[in-house]
């Protein structure tokens, strides 16, 4: 019999209206590293989150035994006390203490109060010894690389007696040097005993170092495979990954293409967090008219920060590359100017970009749109008004009247009304990220509809999105992001889930 | 990517950041719906000069009182003009009570020891209010340091310019037009009128009220009409008309006891020009409604294209002058330029904008809610001096009203959210 560590049976979480995850199975063997695949939102960090105690116990439904034992997490004290250690994607460090004082921090070496600094010291450079990590106790953690401050994660987490390290993301952020160092200090734990669970998205990563891999997709467990017995590839674990059905969730849409309206090329991007990074690595791609193309990337593929990088220059540092609008190079260096050009851009996340939760729908939609509706610096009021009645009727905004605080909208309607806010800017090209996040499926039917509707009227949308069945219902071209790359360029009816993934997974040769 | 940051975008600058929507309480009334969070203000004023009247005996309400608590708190409502403009958009500004005290000082070399005309001064003094409020701005909007340390730096600099142009003593006298525009009244152009058992009144101030009264009504009624128009859900006729009838009861009320008295003070005209001006400015210029979506959601505006660091930048220059304004009429009212002037006004005009509704976070606030929120205070001031209460015990009765009002905010906040 199989001695296992962990054993998750039977866990369903679920959220207001949404089932995160469904009947969940996890079983991990000792002294393992256990690779968890799936799609964005396929419930991977919610699964964890219940196995380290983020959501308590009576938060979720189903069983956790670890060690033999069941337990009842309250917290993530209580999962940390039994040996289970998770480390986040974004790093959980203080950034201007040391290395010693975060590898101790809530675990101080004291005696009556007083912190003994010199065993701190002593007992972090052994920590540091083993994790490989070469630098000073004392040196300040934001000194040091991203890299060595994954490290340093991993040191506090062994100051913890830890089983079971559970490591999201681990390499997203790091260089091929980090993460060739990083997979290696994993094995050395594994023969340590330590057992390792890890969340990638990097598959060439996961079939060189993990001995099992469980695949998640839509908050079920689909298989676990074993590494040794099955025959593992890439291309088998995407296909577990991405196996779904399309439905006809999609409105029909037949597109008429026109100019092209949008390229760019050579687009480089750097991180402003960490320098030399590069976010986007000379992407290029070209919109026109009518047309709807989709961007496909996992998580910290670069799509985002690509899309802002255009939009004005809202992210990134050291831009580089060319715009050509209607075939003529433009300069984009400010939102004004990228809204003057005709671009608009949709943010992901609408709540903390794209609206102004305390004000009514109509003051939200003139919001970027001021100009057209006023008169030398003054705003005529009544046409503002005219022009949010119009699209709440449009649009179909379910709320009482334009004058509704935006804040108490649902996410399908905000959506229109962030939607409705760079229409009236009249735009050419729209970029919309993630335009049905956190939307209901009935709500999302009308956003594509919208989406097919602004195509129709000449405008190109590049729609950013994690779900690859919304990208293949909607767009009539997708392209790929990988590592910050453009790794392909799929026409709509060559398009399957399958060579997207495969596309979306491409490391860098 | 939660991580991501629109460029430019600076943390420290933001007080907090919402997160969770802002939702109006609102309280049923026989069927009349009424916005709590947005009247109470209103009420809580006119529930505050009724218990003063009672407990003054009238002396509150009287003409000449009247005429004392506007041209006493005329100075502290002018900086709160600026102030509810500098809160909405998510900042604050300590030093205005030192800039007052070093744009008077300065309209005073220049007047006193300089000879300079004084037209020309006080164009000057409110330039270089606008230069010292450019250089915070710079620091704040540009440079990127919050608007707190910039400012409390400021109320030291200032302080210390003060008191190296003015030494330990004052300066003065002021011309006589400086003083007559801090401190004094219209002429009685066309003569007084007898108003039966209250005596004679100045016509020239009666007639103002009227007009006033008249523009009021119209404004109202043609906004209401254009709203109609254009298909919009107006007030019952009947309700529009009790608001019309109030606001000019108040307005007659006023202007009939300062006919009584002495006039229109100068710096009521003032005061009304500047609140009817950054009230259209607030409501209906493009650069008034991009202060609210500064404080609204900071990122977002950077988002829809607002120049987030001019038009901070522009506020701060605003407040610059603003206060410059308040230095030359304290000044005049006192008729010398001293080196404590305007000590903790920046207390005051805080005070004013949050008791008006101002919320901590930013992007909530009105210029009439500010005003409405200083003369809180003054009547509690003025009230309470009347009655004889140490002034310990008016600075006790200042903080809890200032600690209640905001209480009462959140709680309305609080409780709109747990019903949504």
């Amino acid at each position: 019999m199989t001695d296992h560590i962990l054993r998750m049976s039977g866990i369903t979480k679920t959220f207001p209206g949404v089932k995160a995850l469904q009947d969940v199975t996890l079983s991990v063997r000792r002294g393992e590293i256990h690779a968890i695949c799936g799609e964005n939102g396929a419930g991977k960090s919610t699964l964890m989150k219940v196995l380290s105690g983020v959501y308590p116990h009576g938060a979720y439904e189903g069983e956790i035994r670890f060690e033999g034992e069941t337990c009842e997490f309250g917290g993530i004290r209580d999962s940390e006390h039994a040996g289970i250690v998770i480390i986040h994607q974004e790093l959980a460090l203080s950034p201007q203490l040391s290395i010693a004082e975060n590898i101790f921090l809530g675990n101080e070496r004291a005696r009556r109060g007083f912190i003994d600094w010199n065993r701190t010291n002593f007992e972090a450079a052994q920590l540091m010894e083993r994790v490989g990590l070469r630098e000073n106790p004392t040196t300040v953690v934001s000194d040091i690389g991203v890299g060595k401050q994954q490290l340093v994660e991993i040191a506090k987490a062994l100051s913890k007696e830890v089983k079971l390290l559970i490591l999201d993301e681990p390499t997203a952020a790091l260089n091929d040097d980090d993460s060739a160092h990083l997979l290696d200090l994993l094995r050395g734990l594994r023969d340590e005993g330590i057992t390792c669970v890890i969340i990638s998205h990097k598959l060439n990563e996961v079939t060189a170092i993990a001995d099992s891999v469980t695949i998640i997709r839509d908050g079920r467990t689909i298989e676990t495979l074993d590494m040794a017995t099955d025959a593992v590839t890439e291309d088998r674990i995407i296909s577990g990954m991405v196996g779904r059905a399309l439905d006809n969730r999609y409105p029909p849409h037949e597109p008429t293409i026109g100019e092209e309206v949008l390229r760019i090329e050579d687009w480089t991007v750097y991180s402003p967090s960490q320098p030399g990074r590069k976010v986007v690595d000379g992407a290029a791609l070209t919109l026109r008219r009518g047309e709807i193309v989709g961007l496909a990337g996992l998580m910290g593929a670069g799509r985002t920060e690509l899309a802002m990088s255009l939009f004005g220059r809202t992210y990134g540092v050291n831009i580089s590359g060319k715009v050509f609008k209607d075939g003529k190079p433009i300069e984009i260096r400010t939102v004004q100017d990228a809204i003057r050009h005709g671009l608009a851009y949709a943010t992901e996340d609408r709540k903390r970009y794209g609206l102004n939760l305390i004000e009514d729908i109509k003051r939200n939609v003139s919001a970027a749109g001021l100009s057209g509706l006023s008169r030398r610096g003054w705003v005529d009021e009544h046409q503002e008004y005219a022009v949010a009645e119009r699209f709440h009727k449009s649009m179909n905004i379910k709320a009482p009247s334009v004058s509704s605080v935006v804040g108490k909208l649902s996410g399908g309607n905000q959506q229109k009304v962030v939607l409705s806010k760079w229409i009236l800017t009249e735009p050419d090209v729209l970029i919309l990220d993630e335009p049905t996040r956190g939307i209901d499926v009935g709500a999302k039917y009308e956003i594509y509809t919208i989406i097919n509707r602004l195509a129709d009227e000449g405008r190109a949308v590049l729609v950013i999105s994690s779900e690859l069945p919304e990208l293949l219902g909607l767009c009539d071209r997708i392209y790929t992001l990988s590592e910050g790359r453009i790794t392909g360029e799929v026409p709509r009816r060559d398009a399957t889930q399958e060579r997207l993934m495969h596309l979306m997974t491409k490391g860098q040769e | 990517m939660s991580s991501i940051t629109p460029a430019g975008v600076k943390a420290g600058a933001q007080g907090g950041g919402g997160g969770e929507p802002r939702r109006p309480g609102r309280v049923s009334l026989g069927g009349l719906s009424l916005n709590l969070r947005a009247s109470g203000i209103y009420i809580a004023f006119a529930l505050i000069v009724v218990l003063f009247s009672v407990l003054t005996d009238g002396a509150l309400l009287t003409p000449q009182n009247i005429s004392n608590i506007i041209v006493q708190n005329s100075y502290v409502l002018i900086l709160a003009i600026g102030m509810i403009l500098v809160i909405i958009a998510g900042h604050i500004d300590l030093s205005v009570g030192s800039v007052v005290a070093v744009t008077g000082a300065l309209a005073a070399v220049l007047m006193v020891n300089m000879g300079m005309p004084w037209p020309l001064a006080l164009l000057l003094t409110v330039v270089a209010g606008g230069l010292i409020g450019a250089w915070q701005g710079y620091w704040i909007a540009y440079f990127g340091i919050p608007a707190f340390i910039v400012t409390l730096a400021g109320m030291l600099l200032f302080r210390a310019l003060t008191l190296t142009v003015l030494g330990n003593r004052g300066i003065g006298p002021f011309p006589d037009q400086v003083r007559t525009l801090a401190n004094g009244f219209t002429s009685g152009y066309l003569g007084n009128i007898g108003l039966g058992p209250l005596g004679g009144a100045d016509l020239f101030s009666l007639l103002i009220g009227v007009i006033a009264i008249a523009g009021m009504v119209t404004a109202q009624w043609r906004s209401r009409a254009a709203r109609a128009g254009y298909g919009q859900s107006v007030e019952p006729i009947a309700l529009f008309a009790l608001k019309m009838a109030a606001g000019a009861a108040v307005i007659l009320f006023l202007v009939v006891q300062l006919a009584r008295f002495h006039n229109l003070p100068w710096v009521l005209v003032l005061l009304a020009i500047l609140v009817l001006a950054y009230s259209l400015m607030a409501n209906r210029t493009v650069f008034g409604r991009q202060i609210y979506a500064i404080g609204g959601n900071l990122q977002a505006a950077v988002m829809s294209g607002v120049k987030v660091k001019k038009v901070v930048f522009w506020i701060f220059v605003n407040m610059g002058v603003l206060s410059a304004i308040a230095g030359i009429i304290f000044a005049g009212r006192l008729n010398q330029a001293g080196p404590t002037a305007g000590n903790s006004f920046e207390l005051d005009a805080i005070a004013a904008a949050f008791i008006g509704g101002a919320a901590v976070q930013g992007g909530v606030g009105k210029v009439v809610g500010a005003i409405t929120g200083g003369l809180i205070m003054a009547v509690i001031n003025n009230g309470m001096s009347l009655i004889g209460s140490p002034s310990e015990r008016v600075m006790l009765v200042k903080g809890a009203v200032l600690l209640a009002a905001v209480a009462f905010d959140v709680w309305t906040k609080r409780r709109a959210g747990a019903a949504g």
